[in-house]
């Protein structure tokens, strides 16, 4: 039974294509069979944080307007077996976009693969529509911030009533993961708690990944978080976060600031 | 002279038409029928109501008072008698309807009170929503109330006609009373808006007392100033 995944946002910037990138390594790693799609037309960026930019050749526009076949544009990982990408076109915009033939797309991948992730670009546009359009369920990515928490209420409005599965009365499933947590400002009152977060959204929460340097180190050298430091903090709270996709009960953890006594006792250098 | 004013005669015109007319056959006894014509009324009043009817006294013997009496008996039940079929013309006075012959018995389509039409749907007067409402969403009732089981986001607007409940918190914008209507009322669980209307008067966010924010309130009109108080 394959599943279409959305992972969106509304803001952009707040790692959708990271999480795109490590949830499907991530399921990939469990054994499933993953196919990761870029839908960010004419920005596209799943091909870098995948390590795959050298071996665009078809992508999914040429396979929308039927110019290529499907298998001749999906590129497949060389580090995992069962992981595959669908990059997107950095020539066009997203008006080549159409629902008939990204309808079309998403059906074959469904009959080739268990997950189908669907990388939304940032905004409320065609682009992020069409990516969310055919979805069964969506992993909405919130930075711990007001504007970030704000666009995505908008997008899981648009869940609610955009897809195919809104308009036939059905539910699209959808999940809040929160990205770039940063314990210590959360200790301070610099940022809005989980609490706060999810109360506004009114949505169940898929995970929380802590700010982290490895996210930003493995984006730069084209591998997913979950395979370049599989023991960091970040690859664990995505490795927890497929699990719960999978419908595995893990226990939630909210990182915590940890500092060691020398880290205390000299907290800062003096000016 | 005698070409003088010659009256030209003017032709008066004659037309024919038809017209279906019930037709009464009274019965003996007498009264036993007028029941029944009184039943009929009281089941569809209106019934003979500006239909034609002719009465048919073949089928009983009456005496010119007894005629007489029966025409009285059907005006009180405000049934007006156009003609008198199968009688000799001696029985009848010249106050008396005129004498009918030459009749054709035709399907009489039953005048029954019309259907009441394909009922129509009476407007529903609230808008009862059960999910939240998210930002960016605009739920517009100008028709009356609206009631939210959730919240409303930030950037999401509410328009009614009426009043506004909202069982959640408030964050984006509610507009009450939009039409006008001054005692519209905006309640809900956690007030965190960002603008407060009704009927035209607003407040944004600065405006609310900060001591109320995120707390359960509501909002109504005072003459010209809106009022925002907990609800306790």
């Amino acid at each position: 039974m394959s599943k279409v995944l959305v992972v969106t946002s509304g803001k952009g910037g707040v790692g959708k294509t990271t999480t795109t990138a490590a949830l499907g390594a991530a399921l990939a790693q469990r054994g499933d069979k993953v196919v990761v799609v870029d839908f960010d037309v004419g920005l596209r960026n799943l091909d870098l944080v995948m390590g795959a930019e050298r071996r665009v050749v078809f992508d999914l526009i040429n396979v929308v307007q039927g110019v290529a076949k499907l298998p001749q544009a999906l590129i497949k990982d060389k580090r995992l077996e069962n992981l595959w990408l669908l990059p997107a076109s950095q020539t066009r915009d997203k008006d080549a976009l159409t629902e008939e033939g990204v309808g079309k797309v998403i059906a074959d991948l469904r009959s080739r693969f268990d997950w189908v992730i669907c990388d939304s670009p940032a905004g409320i546009e065609r682009g992020a529509s069409m990516a969310m359009r055919f979805a069964d369920e969506a992993v909405i990515v919130t930075n711990p911030e007001v504007s970030s928490v704000r666009d995505s209420d908008r997008i899981i409005g648009m869940l609610d009533s955009k897809t195919v599965r809104a308009e036939k009365g059905e539910r699209v499933e959808k999940h809040i993961l929160i990205t770039r947590y940063d314990p210590s400002r959360a200790a301070r009152g610099e940022m809005l708690t989980i609490d706060d977060i999810l109360e506004i959204l009114a949505t169940p929460l898929l995970g929380i990944i802590p700010e982290s340097q490895d996210v930003l180190k493995a984006s730069n050298v084209g591998t997913p978080v979950t395979l370049s430091n599989a023991d960091g903090a970040p690859a664990r709270a995505y490795m927890d976060a497929a699990k719960r996709l999978c419908g595995e009960n893990v226990t939630m953890h909210v990182p915590a600031e940890r500092r060691g006594l020398m880290d205390r006792l000299l907290r800062r250098r003096a000016a | 002279m005698e070409a003088a004013a010659k009256v030209q005669r003017q032709m008066v015109r004659l037309r024919g038409r038809s017209y279906v007319a019930f037709v009464f056959v009274p019965t003996v006894p007498i009264q036993d029928w007028l029941q029944e014509i009184d039943a009929t009324i009281a089941r569809s009043p209106g019934f003979f109501a500006g239909r034609p009817v002719v009465i048919d006294l073949s089928s009983v013997d009456l005496s010119q008072a007894g005629i007489g009496h029966l025409l009285t008996s059907l005006q009180d039940r405000n049934i007006r008698v156009l003609g008198i079929e199968g009688v000799d013309e001696g029985r009848l006075t010249p106050m008396m309807p005129p004498l009918l012959s030459g009749g054709r018995s035709c399907v009489v389509e039953p005048n029954a009170p019309k259907k009441p039409e394909a009922k129509v749907e009476a407007k529903p007067t609230s808008l009862l929503l059960e999910a939240p409402v998210r930002s960016g969403q605009t739920v517009i009732f100008p028709e009356g109330d609206v009631t939210i089981l959730g919240s409303v986001g930030s950037g999401a607007e509410v328009v009614a006609g009426g009043s506004i409940h909202i069982y959640g918190a408030l964050r984006g914008r509610a507009m009450a009373g939009v039409n006008g209507h001054t005692s519209a009322r905006i309640y809900c669980q956690k007030i965190e808006a960002e603008l407060l209307a009704i009927d035209g008067f607003y407040q944004t966010a600065d405006d609310i007392d900060a001591a109320l924010r995120g707390k359960p309130a509501q909002a109504w009109l005072q003459g010209n100033t809106m009022r925002i108080t907990a609800l306790n």
